[in-house]
């Protein structure tokens, strides 16, 4: 097929970074655990212990897949690493190849590509090479990691890694990720646009994570309607078996096949979906700066919203069995110095505040919407009418505080939820909200910052993530880095008092507000200050 | 050379903008009176979105004075602004609102919209509000920045290449439009790179040139500053045209004689060619065109002096 060297060749150059970072991170979420696994238990007999705790807990098999052979460490990379990394091959797929084939065709460039002496079908067959080779990568990455994972006094079972199940485990994934890079290219034969491309390659990632969550708790038909459960059918560490694999490379080729059926019937530019016709007029919400920030930020709002609520659920579901799963080991100790003696209030304590940092990227990212929307020439036409600059932002500041609550809200909800379903203590819901709403006031001094910046100096927005950097940071390795006082005090999040480990305190949320209070209202005056755009 | 007494609409003195070290506006003057069609013509870069920019209070002027509807843009802004309607050059559309809600917006925050013009409005330029922002073409998208704008209740509008990207039928809706808008009594800027757009519509024309209005008058004075060109067989050889003053590229061939001569000279020039006898005559009257690229070019020395600082 002529072109597609040449395709090939320019993509490959364009991402090499993508996908190496890309398949970082799926490498380490591999190798992080089998070596944190190797660091966290001391004994066998406490690696048991965890095992045992962790083979009932439907929260936990709902989120990561069935149990098996939980007691050797080849069983819990299985276990914790093959969901997850399916859902990153796939997103990785389904970005990679939205990127070189509807995204290119809504841009118009691709008209441009065409317009040369290539094929027509090679656009289509480039980046959909592209994304093989990138789950090849990542598949043959993951399996070099863990073969590196060796260990000389080896305490627990299953070490060192073996060499089959190693390739099993990486291959199957390379196999999964090309199941889901054939439904995004058939994704975006149908869609006309890359947003909707995104949104139904998406949802079927989610949905085949949800089969097979739903299918590995009851009903284990569900799971082989999955990619994943065919990948987690592999059982590597737990008897590998292959043929599960040549599932997925066969749905591959089917789903690739579709796709380019699809191509040779749809004109370009156009997808076989059309967009769905929308309302004529506007609804009565939208009528004001806050109606119109609302409109643009709310699927945000409900994502995070959900996303927030499930993790407080799957850290709730583990119950008072902390002691169990954490064990006694030195990591225990750690984990627990200096906060508390109850290892469990002290394990939520830390929870919330990695809630509360979760809930950050939300605050940011939509206090940084105004600038995007000032970027794409909304806010020129916009701030052209009456509404004026002021409250302009202040709807757009609203959402992002209102969200930010809601946010937490939920967070801390789950968290209740998922203790007093564990435990049966329903006391608890009220427990474990309540020490999570002081943290919208850090939460908030982070937004104010990136506020601050996008009033005053809008071209440095980057630099608005730097305070979540530096907060993470401090609280994950503020101690052992031991970092020093002033820039640990740096973190908003530091101020508070760890809540159920330690007793309340209203001052320290106080005097955060109130600084919160001060950037906002500084980024506020100073955007009506300058120029727009 | 305003001959209007009512105040301005707009009015602008030695309105300075600089972008760092850039100075994008230096200078202008720029003065729309109620009820006319302003042109507002330059080349690429030289500050006509700047100018309607600091006009609606998006950028802060950094010398001279600004006027709009009786207030200050930067101060007044939101106030003033229910009494306009702006049009970009390049409308962007919220991707996910459709074009329908995107102008029951823009006019619901403009202070209300005519609803029966905005169907009809609809209708004529043949727009699906149905559609998804991120669906519409580039001419569609500026047909739904268009009709939300003229379908408001409005008494200015500043319109930055407003046509840019439609097609001749869609193009001869919105002369239509703005027609009828003007005869209500509204008043009208409009930056353009499409010269018969603007001599369709405009009673007055400004012309800026890196920053500074090189030009401004109304057509007939602008063409006032044009010369004919001139193509004549005589009955004789063509003696002492060249010393007449307002005669330029003199080109004589036996008896046929081609040269531009300025428009107030015309009549003498005419009438000495008159005495020698006119077999034939070819005249070509001047054209925007030609004053525009006078203006457009680097050679600014070619312009007449006094039309230089009006
Ligand atoms: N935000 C900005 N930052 C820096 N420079 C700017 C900015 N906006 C405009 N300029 C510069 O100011 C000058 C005037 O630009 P402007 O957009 O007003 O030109 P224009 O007359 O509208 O041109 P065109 O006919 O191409 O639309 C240009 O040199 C441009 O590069
Ligand atoms: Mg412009």
């Amino acid at each position: 097929m002529t072109g597609v060297g040449i395709l090939l060749r320019s993509h490959l150059r364009r991402d090499r970074w993508i996908i190496l970072w890309w398949c970082l991170g799926g490498v380490l979420l591999y190798w992080s655990q089998a070596v944190s696994i190797e660091g966290l238990y001391a004994t066998q007999a406490e690696f048991d212990q965890a095992a045992a705790a962790m083979d009932d807990n439907a929260a936990f098999i709902a989120m990561a897949g069935p149990a098996r052979a939980l007691d050797t460490v080849g069983g819990q990379v299985a276990w914790q690493a093959t969901a997850f990394g399916a859902v990153v091959a796939g997103l990785m797929s389904m970005f990679l190849i939205g990127r070189h084939s509807r995204a290119e065709e809504e841009s118009g460039r691709d008209e441009l590509v065409r317009s040369a002496a290539i094929d027509r079908r090679a656009p289509v067959s480039a980046a959909l090479i592209v994304a093989l080779v990138a789950n090849l990568l990542l598949g043959v990455l993951v399996t070099l990691s863990l073969l590196t994972v060796r260990s000389e006094d080896a305490v627990l079972k299953g070490l060192p890694l073996p060499v089959a199940d190693s390739i099993g485990i990486g291959l199957g994934l390379t196999a999964c990720g090309w199941v889901f890079s054939g439904v995004a290219l058939v994704a975006a034969q149908l869609t006309q646009s890359t947003r909707a491309m995104y949104g139904l390659a998406g949802s079927v990632i989610g949905v085949a994570y949800g089969l097979r969550a739903v299918g590995d708790v009851g009903n284990e038909a569900l799971s082989w309607l999955s990619p994943i459960g065919w990948y987690q059918a592999m059982h590597p560490y737990s008897g590998l078996r292959w043929w599960p694999a040549l599932l997925m490379i066969a749905a591959a080729c089917l789903t690739a096949a579709a796709a380019f059926a699809v191509f040779g019937r749809r004109d370009i530019g156009s997808g076989l979906l059309a967009d769905r016709p929308g309302p004529a007029e506007a609804g009565s919400g939208l009528r004001s700066g806050l109606g119109l920030a609302w409109r643009l930020q709310r699927g945000s709002v409900y994502g995070w919203s959900a996303g927030l609520f499930l993790t407080g659920l799957s850290y709730g579901s583990i119950g008072d069995s902390v002691e169990d799963l954490v064990g006694d080991s030195e990591f225990a100790e750690a984990f627990g110095a200096g906060v508390t003696d109850s290892l469990v209030e002290g394990f939520y304590a830390v929870a919330i505040v990695q809630l509360a940092l979760i809930a950050c990227g939300f605050a940011i990212s939509s206090t940084l919407r105004p600038r995007a929307e000032e970027d794409a020439g909304h806010s020129e036409v916009l701030l052209a009418t009456g509404l004026s600059r002021r409250s302009w932002l202040a709807g757009h500041v609203l959402v992002t505080v209102a969200g930010t609550a809601a946010l937490l809200t939920l967070g801390g909800l789950g968290l209740g939820i998922g203790y007093a379903a564990t435990t049966g203590d329903s006391g608890a819901v009220l427990r474990y909200l309540g020490p999570v709403l002081p943290y919208l006031a850090p939460v908030l001094v982070l937004s104010a910052v990136a506020r601050l910046l996008y009033g005053l100096w809008p071209r440095a927005l980057v630099a608005a993530w730097l305070p979540l950097v530096l907060a993470v940071v401090v609280l994950i390795f503020g101690d052992v880095l031991q970092l020093p006082e002033w820039l640990q005090a740096l973190s908003p999040f530091e101020h508070l008092a760890l809540v159920p480990a330690e007793d309340f305190e209203v001052a320290p949320v106080v005097a955060v507000a109130l600084l919160a209070t001060l950037l906002s209202v500084g980024g506020q005056i100073a955007f009506r200050r300058r120029d727009i755009g | 050379m305003t001959t209007e007494t009512a105040a301005p609409v707009i009015q602008v003195e030695g309105l300075v903008k600089k972008f760092g070290s850039l100075r994008a506006l230096d200078g202008l003057d720029l003065e729309v009176a109620p009820g006319e069609v302003h042109g507002f013509l330059g080349p690429n870069g030289s500050g006509k979105s700047t100018t309607i920019r600091v006009l609606l209070g998006l950028l802060r002027k950094d010398a001279g004075t600004v006027r709009m509807l009786d207030g200050d843009p930067w101060r007044d802004a939101a106030r003033l602004h229910r009494r306009l309607a702006y049009v970009p050059g390049d409308v962007s559309l919220w991707p996910n609102l459709t074009g329908g809600e995107a102008i029951d917006l823009l006019g619901r925050l403009r202070g209300g919209l005519d609803n029966r013009r905005r169907q009809e409005l609809l209708e004529r330029f043949e727009l699906d509000p149905t559609k998804r922002g991120r669906s519409y073409s580039k001419g569609n998208r500026q047909k739904v920045a268009l009709v939300a704008a003229l379908a408001s209740d409005v008494e200015l509008l500043l319109l930055d290449e407003p046509t840019s990207g439609l097609d001749p039928l869609m193009e001869g809706v919105f002369t239509e439009y703005v027609d009828t808008f003007r005869d209500r009594g509204g008043t009208v800027l409009l930056s353009s790179h499409i010269l018969a757009e603007v001599e369709k519509l405009c009673e007055r024309v400004s012309i800026i040139r890196a920053g500074r209005i090189v030009e401004s008058g109304t057509l007939a004075d602008l063409r006032h500053l044009t010369r004919t060109s001139i193509d004549a067989e005589l009955a004789g050889p063509p003696d002492g045209l060249a010393r007449l003053a307002g005669v330029h590229d003199l080109d004589v061939q036996g008896n046929r004689v081609r040269f531009d001569v300025e428009t107030d000279v015309l009549d003498e020039a005419i009438g000495a060619l008159h005495r020698i006898g006119l077999r034939t005559l070819v005249s070509q009257p001047p054209t925007l065109e030609e004053l525009f690229l006078r203006h457009y070019g680097d050679v600014v020395a070619d312009v007449p002096a006094e039309a230089e600082h009006p």
